[in-house]
């Protein structure tokens, strides 16, 4: 890996809902390293989203209790002041949201949109900063940039949305981008140009990118690494092929299974995961997985599984602490 | 597999859009389902595949052409003959909560058209509700509960529940399992396929997910723009599309493979505005084989091979099996 760019060391994120105290993020240590395509991927309740968004204290409120650190550029961006972090995000860190729609201020041209994220950052001129929004369009290939930047967001199709969204997570050039499920609502056919479009980010621009995901095709597309999360942790962590293609942690090997393909043999029936993926305030004492893991044992109820470099080569992490043998065993489905 | 179920002659939906132009959505579209067979309808967002879908069983009323259903013409069928055909008829939705009153238990809810559409008594439609709920994997003491104490997948199984209370012979389930997580969305299919071979259901499955329609559908139909474009068997259409947006849409899909990617066909552009299709073949502003008469001329969707049907004056399958093709339906 890259030098670091980024070091999340102990992060624990939880909400006061109704029902007690939500663990969404339940102690997290992951590095980001410069120039690198990072993919979190998990299910509903992961705790992904709420990873990625208190990287840049978007989700800080009265419910919200964050504690560890979130190291970057010689600041700890969890201690960190409002007037910083706002400095911090759009100019160093943006986000880009899956609905586009709701995201865009519906009664603003799209160029002013992002003419304004330019100016908010940097001292510049109204006309010079509309002709860097247009060449942004440009940029992130919509066709008629001039035409685009001049429209409400009610008149772009979903695919040109989520590109003006880029193109406002670039206007001042981030080191980091932080792309949430960004081609979940888009047809195949566009994705595959978004997808194209964040990888030409990472090649030309150096751009980091932190790809919010549970689509595992997505990741095999474009993802330099992987974290696999469930249930507030890491369960798994390595390069695109090490957890892609030799996973070792049983949630990641049942996933993968679980997934209806275009291509390899078509089965009669899909290796379902049973159970239902935990979203609750209370959790198992020991492994989170343990109740909907087919391999599971006893152990497995005592303690929550470290994240550690078990069976898998360096820098491949995984939190099971079943023996190699034990996680592999066939199972009746 | 051979007995057609539902006849689908040039079935054509309108709908008024802005400033009084028509958009056809779905353009005088010829199918046959046969009994038996999972037709898996597949396509892009805009495409019309769940009005095609909610048009058959006249959820969606179509504004032309007919449908058959067991030889008999059910497109102008009203009142009480009609009630008791679409009890034979009937649909899995995307959203199950939408469709589920939130102040009735669930076992009323499925009841309910048993009791309206099949004259079902109270104790048989009780008996029938038991039945279901195991058969979908939720067990009969879910029958007292309400829908928010469910959750996503477990909503789906009622909506299927529901579905089949009036034992249909048809269902169309559109998007059924894309709301739901990875996992989950596993369990919902193979309780569709059992379901599906259980019953002796015909299923009409509408998806933009490719590989979820391999894992259920028998037979694959492509739309694109208010139009099928082509008609495959599963197998054939995985194989290799005959149709050069089958191909472009095949390919598009993310490989979760460690093997060399397949060619990847980007297509340029966006979906036309489908109140302004293009002239000639409606897919020809981002086929990256079209030629002049693409531009000029609508091809009619012809058999190409046995079984396989395409829209396409220069279809992607051997030239042995085009010199035995012939027209099979007119073009709009």
């Amino acid at each position: 890996m890259s030098d670091a760019l980024l070091e999340i060391k102990g992060l624990r994120v939880e909400f006061d809902v109704p029902a007690g105290r939500l663990p969404a993020v339940a102690g997290i240590d992951l590095t980001l390293g410069r120039g690198e395509i990072l993919a979190l991927v998990g299910e509903s309740g992961s705790g992904k989203s709420a990873l990625s968004m208190s990287l840049v204290g978007l989700n800080r409120g009265p419910r919200a209790h964050i504690s560890g650190e979130v190291l970057f550029g010689g600041r700890d961006l969890v201690a960190a002041g409002e007037k910083e972090l706002r400095d911090v995000r759009g100019k160093d860190i943006a986000v880009v949201f899956q609905d586009a729609l709701a995201a865009l201020n519906p009664t603003q041209k799209v160029g002013d949109q992002v003419a304004e994220m330019i100016r908010t950052h940097r001292k510049t001129t109204k006309k010079a900063a509309w002709a860097r929004a247009e060449e942004l369009l440009g940029e992130v290939g919509i066709a008629n940039p001039r035409q685009a930047a001049r429209a409400y967001p009610h008149q772009l199709s979903g695919g040109m949305r989520q590109r003006v969204m880029i193109a406002i997570g670039l206007a001042n050039d981030p080191s980091v981008l932080i792309a949430d499920e960004p081609t979940t609502a888009l047809d195949v056919t566009i994705q595959a140009q978004v997808l194209r479009l964040l990888k030409k980010l990472q090649t030309e621009h150096g751009t980091t990118i932190v790809l919010i995901t549970h689509d595992l095709g997505v990741v095999a597309e474009v993802a330099d690494r992987v974290a696999v999360m469930y249930a507030g942790r890491i369960v798994e962590q390595g390069t695109r092929d090490e957890v892609l293609f030799s996973p070792q942690h049983p949630y990641t090997m049942a996933l993968l299974n679980s997934v209806p393909r275009v291509d390899g043999p078509a089965l009669d029936r899909l290796p379902a995961i049973a159970g239902s993926p935990l979203t609750g305030v209370t959790r198992p004492s020991g492994c989170a997985f343990a109740p909907r893991c087919s391999f599971a044992e006893d152990a497995c109820d005592s303690a929550v599984p470290q994240l550690l470099q078990r069976y898998g080569q360096s820098g491949h992490l995984d939190a099971c602490l079943l023996d190699e043998a034990a996680r592999r065993r066939e199972v009746a489905l | 597999m051979t007995t057609p179920l539902l006849e689908i002659e040039k079935l054509r939906v309108e709908f008024s859009g802005s400033a009084g132009r028509r958009v056809r959505a779905v353009r005088d579209v010829d199918l046959t389902i046969y009994e038996g067979e999972t037709l898996g309808l597949v396509g892009e967002s805009g495409c019309g595949k769940s009005t095609l879908g909610r048009s058959i069983i006249r959820v969606t009323e179509p504004t032309g052409g007919a449908i058959r259903y067991l030889g008999h013409d059910i497109t102008r069928l009203r009142g009480t003959v009609f009630r008791q055909t679409r009890a034979d008829l009937q649909m899995v939705f995307q959203d199950p909560f939408g469709s589920l009153n939130p102040r009735r238990t669930i076992g009323d809810s499925i009841a309910e058209p048993l009791l309206r559409a099949r004259g079902a008594t109270r104790a048989e439609a009780r008996a029938a509700v038991d039945d279901l709920l195991d058969q979908v994997g939720l067990g009969r003491e879910a029958a007292g509960r309400r829908p928010h104490e469910f959750s996503g997948g477990q909503r789906q199984r009622i909506g299927i529940a529901r579905a089949l209370a009036p034992s249909p012979r048809f269902v169309v389930a559109d998007e059924p399992v894309s709301a739901l997580d990875v996992s989950i969305q596993a369990q919902v299919i193979n309780l569709l396929s059992d379901l599906i071979r259980d019953r002796g259901l015909t299923m009409l499955f509408i998806s933009h997910d490719l590989g979820v329609v391999r894992h259920i559908a028998d037979r694959i139909a492509v739309m694109y723009l208010g139009e099928i474009i082509e008609i495959a068997s599963r197998d054939d259409f995985f194989a290799g599309p005959a149709h050069p947006y089958g191909e472009a849409l095949l390919s598009s899909v993310p490989a979760l493979s460690a093997a060399p990617a397949r060619e990847r066909i980007e297509l340029t552009g966006e979906l036309p505005d489908p109140a302004d299709p293009p002239p000639g073949c409606t897919f020809h502003t981002r086929c990256r084989y079209a030629v002049d008469v693409c531009r000029t001329e609508a091809p009619a969707l012809r058999e190409v091979a046995d079984g396989r049907q395409v829209r396409c004056h220069l279809p992607l399958i051997p030239v042995s099996a085009l010199s035995t093709a012939s027209p099979v339906k007119g073009t709009s």
